[in-house]
């Protein structure tokens, strides 16, 4: 067991209650033997699912701004897994922050005194900035040698760069170190920061399998067996599209997507059992018995 | 006879009362003979959902009529019904699942977590705490907490997403109790031995006796120590 422990307040959000919930397990358990201590928020809402862009609409910030004055009362800091959730956090929290005709409007409503003073973080990057990929490497049991992993980051932790990015907004980095550090080779390829389709899916099946096509078959063209994922959304797209993209685009092979905390919870050596496999559309196991074992 | 006389405003009339009363006592007090927003008169049934503001306070204050002692100079209505959403369902197709919440009442996601709701509840419940819970799927979470829900309906009137809180609730609760709450053991054991015919000579007997005989049977009877 690690001796130096990190804590750290935890903002799950509903999507790993519920359709992500293998996000959800493998984190916690690969935060746990990293030597985070993860605390789950008391009592917490959604998140609002997106950050509103009328400038006017401050009532849809009521709902993250709560959980923001939640977490500023457990910390200075605040742990969120679903990049969504990271997202929407993060822009009310900097709206806060920086727009005092918000703030003031805000506070009144929800009946708080908070000043945006608390700093939001992506689980990732709480692995590459407190942890240290490098710890990560010495931490990892059994290796991910041999496989080719493609890193898709999706947009929400790259856009509006300006608001959320912690990372090169058009290379980024962060997803693509931490698979080197597990032992897996990251490939090279243009679209790991182009949009999956997002809420597209619900409107146009065509639209979404094909956004979807152009990422996964340019990942498969520079050889990953994998695609690994911080994004909800795109995990979802990314892998429940390819039965449709199969019936568009004849010999297409499927391709599996996971979680990046699947991954790390594999290569930590723990256990697998609970990381939520039958939800995903393509099997990830298959692929995942080329890593030796422990 | 002295007693010290408060003006109140129902529905924006001003009616002179006794202070110390209730709202509903009040009311009946001013001349309204109440048969709608009038129910057990005990706190519990959630039939006189009231809503009033006290002079120098912007705050929309709720209460139960039966249960709310008046102030001078409030301003008080009542809300003895408010039109929600309520979806036919049988429990026999649902699960106990997210999806099944969110089928049934779709405006579910609707819910902006703005905590009116909250403010609003004579029951002192976190509303807006449920309705999160239920839009991650924790259907025990939402029928644990909205436990103490009278079905007043004043979360409704006052969510500006309209969403219809109290009877998402009902649903979570009625999805725990045939799904997710431990069996009733004793309750099975019970049901079997009254169909086997435990009580029936019982029955049958009693069925014979007169009223004075039934009557000194039931003073005497054994009753459960509090």
């Amino acid at each position: 067991m690690e001796t130096s422990q990190l804590r750290i307040p935890y903002f799950p959000g509903c999507t790993l209650n519920t359709t992500a919930k293998g996000f959800d397990t493998s984190l916690r358990a690969s935060a746990q033997a990293l030597g985070v201590e993860l605390v789950e928020l008391p009592e917490w809402n959604c998140c609002g699912a997106t950050f509103p862009l009328l400038a006017d609409n401050i009532l849809d910030l009521a709902g993250p701004a709560s959980v923001l004055v939640a977490a500023r009362e457990m910390g200075e800091r605040l742990a969120v897994a679903c990049t969504t959730c990271y997202n929407v956090l993060r822009r009310t929290n900097l709206a806060i922050q920086t727009d005092e005709d918000k703030r003031q409007k805000l506070n009144l409503f929800i009946e708080a005194q908070y000043e945006g003073d608390l700093q939001v973080l992506d689980f990732l990057q709480v692995l590459r900035d407190e942890v240290g990929f490098e710890k990560v490497a010495r931490t990892v049991k059994r290796p991910l040698t041999g496989l080719k992993a493609a890193a898709y980051y999706g947009c929400m932790v790259l856009r509006p760069a300006s608001e959320v990015a912690y990372d090169d907004p058009e290379n980024p980095r962060a997803l693509d170190d931490l698979l080197m550090a597990l032992g897996a080779e990251p490939i090279e390829y243009a679209h790991k920061g182009e949009c999956c389709g997002s809420y597209l899916a619900v409107v146009s099946a065509q639209a979404a399998a094909e956004m979807t096509y152009s990422i996964l078959s340019s990942a498969q063209k520079n050889g990953a067996q994998l695609i690994a994922t911080n994004c909800p959304l795109c995990q979802f797209n990314l892998d429940s599209q390819q039965a449709e993209i199969g019936r568009r685009h004849t010999g297409y092979q499927t391709i599996p997507v996971l979680y990046f905390s699947q991954l790390l919870g594999i290569a930590l050596g723990l256990d697998a059992d609970d990381f939520d496999w039958e939800k995903h559309s393509v099997d990830p196991r298959p692929v995942l018995e080329l890593v030796e074992p422990r | 006879m002295t007693e010290d006389l408060v003006s109140i405003f129902i529905m924006g009339k001003r009616h002179v009362v006794p202070s110390g009363l209730t709202i509903m006592s009040a009311m009946e007090h001013a001349g309204y003979r109440l048969i709608r927003g009038a129910g057990c008169r005990g706190g519990f049934c959630g039939a006189c959902a009231t809503v009033y503001r006290v002079p120098g306070d912007y705050r929309l204050q709720i209460g139960l009529a039966c249960q709310t002692v008046i102030q001078p100079e409030m301003h008080l209505a009542q809300i003895p019904f408010y039109p929600g959403h309520r979806a036919d369902y049988s429990l026999d197709d649902l699960q106990p699942t997210f999806e099944a919440v969110v089928t049934t009442y779709p405006e579910l996601l609707r819910c902006l977590s703005c905590g009116t709701c909250t403010k609003a509840c004579p029951q002192d419940i976190d509303v807006k705490q449920y309705m999160a819970e239920a839009m991650r799927g924790d259907i025990a979470a939402v029928a644990d907490r909205s436990f103490d829900c009278i079905m007043c309906g004043l979360c409704v009137s006052r969510c500006p997403a309209e969403e219809v809180q109290s009877n998402i609730a009902i649903l979570c609760r009625r999805l725990y109790g045939k799904y997710l709450a431990p069996g009733a053991e004793h309750l099975a054991k019970r049901v079997l031995e009254i169909e086997e015919g435990m009580f029936d000579d019982d029955l049958a007997s009693m069925k014979s006796l007169g009223e004075e005989e039934l009557r000194r049977m039931y003073d005497e009877r054994d009753i459960e120590p509090e």
